[in-house]
């Protein structure tokens, strides 16, 4: 099961497109602890960016015109001290700026400051962020066994809020995007198929709106990997996306258009690599304090057997799928 | 006594084509264009039919796979465990209808 040999047997060859994309995980605080998380994230962890790294992320953006897009994530990133003053000057430079949201940060108090964080879906208005928020199913039942007890009711609740400012309504570009993982070691469904069912239950049930429904295949590594060893099933679950192995999924791995940076400022291919801290190689600068646009272009991508995750079946990445 | 049913045996399923690929690629075919593909059937319809038929012939490579492939199309337990309700319950009424053969039987029989 070795990646490369499966791309150089189908004479694949993935190399950078483009960095379209600064992904930034501003730490792994987070008000939950999903079973699934890969980032290990929740209420304990302390681990977080420095404000001299966000601003030099920002001059990074302001130095790089190709950066289109600036992908906040955690943790929740929402809970980090700069995460405002990021989203502003992100936005002012012209960027899109998409943040990771998970529905419930918005109802729980601050995990360290106890302060309320209900100004969030207005401020997401004010400056025009897309919001991507996990919901791993359309029922409370599926939803909470994967994120912890009352998650499913409160991210009801928060979608509404969004829903009452213009989020995930036809015609005021405010974008909200919803996101499925499968509730244990399996594929997920057509992406397609899955979102106009959600579409269809949480109108009919809930009279919630959304814009788009990306699925992502669970990753072998770190929370769930260790689900998969504990029920006996890491070299089932491993098996089934090696032989779901999809060229065309291959050719569209996110990884090609964006660079990850860690919360102390390393850099990684991708969000999966930047939890096995595989940085990137191959010559590339190692952190955004030499970060060079021109370098890391020449880089080459550091896979491993987890990448099978993203060219299994339709394909995987933080926009879905992508086959 | 080793067990007669390993999971791993299913692998070797294509062993089947060894002797007879003829009839082997016809099955599958088959098999890919009944099962697998959209048609006036949902991929999910599709698969909780073939779930229903796997607990009808009780076949336990069956049960594996197509539980897989529920889940897969986005079918939640709910669905499945009503899937295998309905073959149970049409499993057992087709035992209760033959009863009727029976009663016949007796009625031929019986002078009262």
């Amino acid at each position: 099961m070795d990646f490369e040999q499966t791309l150089a047997e189908r004479h694949l060859d993935l190399r950078p497109l483009s960095i379209e994309t600064l992904q930034v995980n501003l730490g792994k605080l987070c008000n939950q602890a999903c079973k699934h998380c890969h980032v290990d994230a929740g209420p304990k962890r302390r681990e977080t960016m420095s404000v001299e790294a966000v601003d030099r992320c920002l001059e990074i953006l302001r130095q790089s015109p190709q950066i289109l897009t600036l992908d906040l994530t955690g943790g929740a990133p929402e809970l980090h001290g700069e995460f405002r003053r990021f989203v502003r000057e992100a936005r002012s430079l012209g960027k899109h700026v998409l943040v990771r949201h998970n529905f419930t940060v918005t109802l729980d108090p601050h995990p360290l400051t106890g302060k309320s964080m209900e100004y969030l879906p207005e401020f997401f208005r004010e400056q025009g962020v897309e919001v991507i928020s996990s919901l791993p199913y359309f029922r409370e039942r599926e939803t909470d066994a994967q994120r912890g007890q009352g998650v499913f009711a409160k991210s009801i609740a928060s979608m509404r809020r969004l829903n009452s400012l213009g989020y995930g309504k036809e015609g005021t570009g405010l974008l909200l995007n919803l996101v499925y993982n499968p509730v244990g070691a399996y594929l997920p469904p057509s992406q397609r198929e899955i979102e106009a069912e959600f579409k269809r239950r949480l109108s009919e049930q809930h009279g919630l709106e959304f814009n788009g429904l990306y699925v992502i295949t669970n990753m072998p590594i770190n929370r769930f990997k260790h689900f998969l060893e504990r029920a006996e099933i890491l070299d089932q679950y491993m098996t089934k996306l090696v032989r779901a192995f999809n060229p065309a999924a291959a050719e569209g791995v996110m990884c090609r258009s964006m660079i990850s940076v860690g919360y102390d400022g390393s850099l990684y291919d991708c969000d999966f690599n930047q939890m096995l801290a595989w940085r990137v190689n191959h010559g590339a600068p190692h952190t955004i304090w030499d970060f060079d646009f021109e370098k890391l272009m020449a880089r080459s991508i550091v896979f491993g057997s987890h990448c099978y995750g993203c060219t299994a079946g339709a394909g995987s990445s933080c926009g879905g799928a992508t086959a | 006594m080793a067990p007669y049913y390993e999971s791993r045996d299913l692998d070797k399923f294509s062993e089947m084509g060894k002797n007879v690929p003829q009839l082997w690629d016809k099955f599958l075919a088959w098999y890919a264009e009944a099962t697998a593909s959209e048609g006036a059937l949902t991929k999910r319809e599709k698969s909780l039919v073939g779930l229903a038929v796997a607990h009808t012939v009780q076949c336990p490579y069956c049960i594996d796979a197509y539980t897989q492939q529920c889940l897969e199309t986005g079918a939640n337990l709910d669905q499945m465990t009503e899937a295998i309700h309905v073959t149970a319950a049409v499993r057992g009424g087709a035992s209760l209808v033959h009863g009727v053969q029976c009663r016949n039987i007796v009625q031929k029989l019986s002078m009262a």
